[in-house]
């Protein structure tokens, strides 16, 4: 399996405090890895390191290439699509035109368009939608739509700032059940962050463990959740 | 009755021209969340540009496109040497910034064009408009290339993927940023297709309030009345605010005792105190919240 993000030593500030220290981990092409952790470990800030949005120094490498020092919007042009905390929805503008804007670099129109439709098949709510200002969805149909905006991209990876955050158990369900599928049928890496990290790990092949910006524990995501040891340590349930 | 079909007709007249400059600072408002003292002073600037093309004897039209194109890279020059630097800076520093934009080309103008008044031609012609004694063929002709401008802008912003991504930029700039759109020249766009407006409303306003470097002060601050009427957060706002400041300019010029000509301008500022105070989000602006 080849490597196709790699993280090395990475440091993260915010003014003058340091949020990471020194974090580094890799995901294979084509894996579900999960990032768990408590609250205020770092899980955000090592997403948002990856896509130039908080500074940082240390090695960041995606498919070869070093993703240091270049602009958010020129990393998304790699092919990593981020679906921030809050999800980040253009509320004032309609369900179709969110999800145009997720294809916004992409040239094929015609693509562009059949994608589009793929999606209202994924997320069939989206399409009673399409219409609707999406400030009028829900907080479960926005993260939907969050995350079909992210697919729009054609990405070859996606990162995700905590799915599940707000939303009812069954619609949680619902959404990573369609992670898993996106990753096994579309082939489309995925990086999640969670606090559920039950449900995350059932979900995932790969789990880091990050506690106060360092990794301390790695591994297969079965072997994590079944050593009762970390689970209680770090995980909390 | 004919007096007020007349003052209503004028009122939309230059209600049109406020409506461009009321949309001119919108636009800039929303990409940097800053009012532009300055756009007055570009407009007015652009327009001279126009008026010495003409005297070098190139014909209204062409002049009129030049000094599109000119006021376009204009605007978006201003942004990058100017307000690019500036856009961390606290909101002092960019009011310091606007002002002194404000007097840079106030001056310049000055000593380029000396201070008096001049005659700015109209292609209209100012004959009755077919026939009517209600309003002249330059008032026509004034709506009517608004109406063609606000039509063209609707088109651009709602049907095209550049309009989309402008939008996208100007109201969640983060998520604008994750979806691969490069924010900082969208602001730059803005600032240019702002520049262009605000020289339309010059080059079709100057043949009635004439051309001189301080020609656009007052049109400006009706032009931020109708934006704060309209709502400083909806360019849709702004337009019907740029129409119905036009109106109510006119209409309280004619009706109340004592205001005239010479009151019209205190009534704007009335107005952009008592809409300020009653409903500060304006007619369509949205209430901005804040979570702190």
């Amino acid at each position: 399996m080849t490597t196709l993000l790699n993280v090395k030593d990475l440091r993260a500030y915010y003014g003058q405090v340091q949020a990471l220290h020194g974090l580094s981990f890799s995901l294979n092409e084509g894996s579900l890895t999960t990032l768990l952790g408590a609250n205020g470990a770092g899980k955000t800030t090592t997403l948002r390191a990856i896509c130039n949005m908080v500074r940082s120094t240390g090695g960041i490498e995606f498919d070869g290439k070093p993703l240091n020092n270049r602009s958010t919007e020129s990393i998304v042009r790699f092919g990593i699509a981020h679906v921030p905390q809050g999800r980040g929805t253009f509320t004032n503008m309609t369900v179709e035109e969110n999800l145009q804007l997720g294809a916004i670099t992409r040239k094929d129109s015609a693509g562009i368009v059949s994608d589009i439709e793929r999606m209202y098949a994924h997320f069939p709510v989206l399409k009673q939608r399409h219409t609707q200002q999406a400030g009028t969805l829900s907080g479960g149909e926005q993260q939907m739509l969050a995350v079909a905006r992210a697919l729009m991209l054609r990405p070859r990876l996606m990162l995700l700032d905590e799915p599940s955050f707000g939303l009812a158990p069954l619609v949680v369900r619902d959404l990573f059940g369609i992670l898993g599928k996106i990753n096994r049928e579309d082939k489309v890496s995925i990086l999640v962050v969670e606090q559920n990290a039950q449900l995350a790990l059932e979900l995932a092949d790969q789990a880091y463990v990050i506690e106060t910006g360092r990794i301390v524990m790695s591994g297969n995501a079965k072997d994590i959740a079944n050593n009762e040891e970390i689970r209680k340590s770090y995980l909390g349930y | 009755m004919e007096l007020f079909t007349n003052q209503v007709l004028a009122g939309i007249a230059t209600g049109a021209i406020y409506a461009c400059m009321a949309l001119a600072v919108v636009m800039i408002y929303q990409a940097i969340d800053h009012l532009n003292f300055a756009q007055g002073e570009m407009a007015m600037f652009s327009t001279f540009i126009s008026w010495q093309l003409m005297q070098w004897g190139v014909s209204y039209w062409a002049a009129f496109v030049i000094t599109l194109a000119f006021s376009f890279v204009a605007g978006i020059a201003i942004e990058r040497i100017l307000f690019k630097p500036l856009a961390k800076a606290p909101v002092l520093t960019n009011v310091a910034g606007f002002i002194a934009l404000f007097a840079i080309i106030n001056s310049s103008a000055g000593l380029i064009w000396d201070f008096t008044i001049k005659q700015y031609p109209t292609p209209f012609g100012s004959a009755p408009f077919l026939g009517s004694q209600l309003i002249s063929t330059h008032q026509a002709g004034m709506i009517g290339v608004t109406v063609l401008l606000l039509l063209g802008l609707y088109f651009f912003f709602q049907y095209t993927r550049i309009g989309l991504a402008m939008r996208a930029a100007a109201s969640v700039p983060e998520s604008a940023r994750l979806v691969g759109i490069n924010t900082s020249w969208m602001i730059a766009l803005g600032w240019g297709m702002a520049t262009a407006i605000g020289s339309i409303a010059g080059m079709l306003i100057a043949p009635v309030v004439f051309l001189e470097p301080n020609m656009m002060g007052g049109v400006l601050i009706y032009g931020f009345a109708a934006a704060v009427l309209g709502g400083l957060s909806s360019p849709f706002g702004a337009v019907v605010g740029g129409f119905l400041v036009g109106v109510f300019e006119n209409l309280a010029g004619t009706y109340i005792p004592g205001v005239g000509n010479e009151l019209k301008l205190p009534i704007a500022l009335a107005l952009i105190i008592s809409v300020l105070v009653v409903k500060p989000a304006g007619l369509f602006g949205r209430q901005i919240v804040k979570r702190v």
